[in-house]
């Protein structure tokens, strides 16, 4: 077994400035506002003095004024409709949804209408609309604010779903779903909106639908995304020290998939984990294990895990919501039964 | 609403009362025809009848350029018409052919041609207002003067994204009319049956915004209180709630029953019925000539006719399209 010496920080080589999670969106808004008119935001809580509860839009309606960072009602179907309805007259609005759970108010313009319009309309119109979202969990804030549901915006054709892990990744990933024409969910996961680092300065933007190999292995895969990529990373260095060499592959968008980065690493390594802090059961690591079974099926070493949240409402208590999401021993565990 | 000048045709000025005429008529025979052609075999799909609802959108489109957006729902085959979306694309759209609007993928309950404004038509009860609300404030942001009309029923203001588009536009004063065409019945249940509210224009007119209760069979009343609301709406004044009273003359869907429905009114309705109601008052009181209602009516019928029989005969889709237009490019569909 081989270690490299890639850890996955590169802080210390980029020589890029050093932010926070939470400044990287900040960024990105404000880089696409500032070189497009077009671009504006709305939602609960946004304008300054707030700047938004998770600090996203944290002084750009100072910056860009009222009209162009808009506080909205306690209104969730209104502001996504809203959106849906400006980017249909050739606007690009980004609009915050306070917490994921929060979805469930505003489903039916989701998914029924910003998700299939441009289908709908056999292409004639398109939703150019960024739905941003703060993704609970660890923080004891209890069932209804601490949920993770990639899942449901997979499961409805016409939904762009990125899930930064990093401050450079949330600036990049963020900026490509505004300029993106589809309807982008960005979920933003909250225990990394305040860890910190290098951020590129100025105009930033990954590609939606290319993984990012955050820690090179041969042994095991580890296809995290979000939330579960610091606890992935966390075991594939336990794991090292015990001569176990793990792959992290961090996904960064759902949708569109890279099927491709997931294909050529489990390839390699002939073990496949799939971690997230969704539901295991119907969740996403069930579509992943089943392209990694069918494609590679006579090459694997080990049946495809899945490691993700248990099959309950997220616990208030902490030390049950600890036990209800993977974190890092309990994935280095189960990596050291596949071997 | 501004008094009704003296005429003839009520004021409504020259040209407007035959145009309203025409697009009503169109309305009607089209829905004739789709009756029939769906009572013969000829051709199948689902279908929300309009009738009874014509003067609405005739009225109102009246007011309105292509430029003015327009949102409507799964009943508004009179809306597409009245907005100006091609006949002969519409017909084919609600028949599923490669020449309709969305190529046959969106269908009767998807129609849109945002050339002609048509932006949104949704399955969803309430659905489109929080959308209209969203293209107004487009309009607003980028300092146009155009217009969004969104229409849906009375079923539609006992569901939630309603009163929130409808708060959201009144705080933010965005031009946009919310037209209900208050027809008496939610899919299969009468408004007493799902509502105390007597006004539904008392309850709009509480988020902060002109409300008015109109007779929406009355062509010169729809008329001048859309001409007041979309005025209001492209001067800056903010946005307005018509109660537009009108009747639904047909079951929910083509070939769904009516028996909670009425007999009696039913029948007094349909002697009442618009689209004759206003012709024979084109004639005796609008110093409109017979020969030229009857000359709309022949075009009109030729029109529909031929964007009939050029539907039927149109292609399905090809099966290539399957994936195409779920995003902007086929290389972010999953495999």
């Amino acid at each position: 077994m081989t270690l490299t010496d890639r850890t996955g920080d590169t802080a210390q080589v980029s020589g890029d400035p050093v932010h926070t999670l939470a400044e990287g969106v900040n960024q990105a808004i404000d880089v696409a506002m500032a070189e497009d008119e077009r671009v504006f935001c709305l939602g609960e809580d946004i304008e300054d003095p707030i700047g938004g509860v998770m600090k996203g839009t944290n002084g750009l309606s100072t910056k860009y004024g009222r009209r162009r960072v808009r506080n909205t009602p306690i209104s969730e179907q209104a502001i996504v409709g809203a959106a849906i309805g400006a980017s249909l007259g050739g606007m690009r609005p980004v609009a915050e949804i306070m917490l994921m759970d929060f979805f469930a108010v505003c489903m039916d313009q989701v998914a029924n209408h910003a998700a299939k319009l441009r289908y709908m309309s056999g292409g004639r119109t398109n939703v150019p609309i960024t739905l941003r979202t703060s993704v609970g969990g660890g923080a004891g804030f209890g069932a209804q604010h601490s949920q993770s549901l990639e899942a449901w915006m997979m499961h409805v054709p016409g939904l762009k779903v990125a899930v930064p892990s990093t401050p450079r990744d949330a600036k990049g990933l963020l900026y490509a779903c505004i300029v993106d024409d589809d309807p982008c969910i960005h979920m933003e996961t909250m225990s990394l909106l305040f860890t910190r680092g290098p951020v590129p300065s100025g105009r930033f933007a990954l590609p939606l639908g290319v993984a990012e190999v955050k820690r090179e292995g041969g042994d095991v895969t580890v296809v995290a995304w979000g939330k579960e990529v610091p606890e992935a990373l966390a075991a594939a260095e336990t794991l090292a020290a015990e001569g176990t060499s793990v792959e992290v592959l961090d996904l960064r968008t759902l949708v569109p998939l890279d099927r491709r980065a997931i294909l050529e690493s489990v390839a390699k390594t002939r073990r496949a984990v799939v971690v997230h802090a969704a539901t295991e059961f119907a969740g996403p690591g069930a579509e992943i294990a089943a392209l990694v079974s069918h494609e590679l099926f006579g090459e694997l070493e080990a049946p495809v895990e899945r490691i993700g949240a248990a099959y309950a409402p997220v616990p208030f208590a902490a030390d049950l919501e600890e036990a209800l999401f993977p974190e890092r021993g309990r994935i280095a565990q189960r990596i050291r039964a596949m071997a | 609403m501004p008094p009704a000048p003296e005429g003839g045709t009520a004021g409504l000025p020259a040209g407007t009362a035959l145009a309203i005429f025409e697009t009503m008529a169109t309305i009607r025979c089209l829905e004739n025809r789709i009756t029939r052609g769906l009572k013969a075999g000829e051709f199948r799909m689902v279908f929300y009848p309009v009738r009874g609802q014509e003067v609405i959108p005739a009225a109102v489109s009246a007011h309105l350029g292509p430029d003015d957006y327009m949102v409507t729902t799964y009943r508004g085959m009179h809306d597409c018409v009245a907005k100006g979306v091609p006949l002969t694309e519409l017909m084919a759209e609600m028949l599923g052919k490669v020449t309709g609007t969305s190529k046959g993928k969106g269908g009767p309950m998807h129609l849109s041609d945002p050339r002609s404004g048509l932006m949104v038509t949704t399955g969803v009860v309430g659905g489109g207002l929080p959308i209209a609300v969203g293209l107004a404030l487009s309009a607003a942001m980028r300092g146009t003067d155009q217009v969004t009309v969104v229409n849906f029923g009375d079923g539609a203001t006992s569901i939630g994204a309603t009163h929130e588009a409808a708060n959201l536009a009144a705080l933010w004063q965005l031009p946009v009319v919310f037209v209900c065409q208050h027809n008496g019945y939610g899919e299969h249940t009468a408004f007493s049956d799902f509502t105390r509210t007597a006004r539904l224009a008392d309850r709009f007119a509480a988020y902060g915004m002109a409300a008015a209760t109109v007779d929406g069979n009355s062509v010169p009343d729809m008329y001048w209180a859309a001409g007041e609301a979309v005025d209001r709406a492209r001067s800056g004044g903010g946005p307005t709630f018509l109660e537009c009273l009108t009747f639904r003359l047909e079951g929910h869907s083509f070939g769904a029953t009516t028996g909670y429905v009425d007999p009696g009114r039913l029948a007094a309705a349909r002697a009442a019925e618009p689209v004759g109601r206003y012709r024979a008052w084109l004639i005796s009181d609008g110093g409109v000539d017979e020969a030229a209602v009857a000359a709309i009516e022949t075009e009109v019928a030729e029109a529909v006719e031929a964007a009939v029989e050029a539907a039927v005969a149109a292609d399905p889709p090809d099966l290539d399209e399957l994936q195409t237009d779920v995003f902007s490019s086929i290389e972010a569909v999953p495999r």
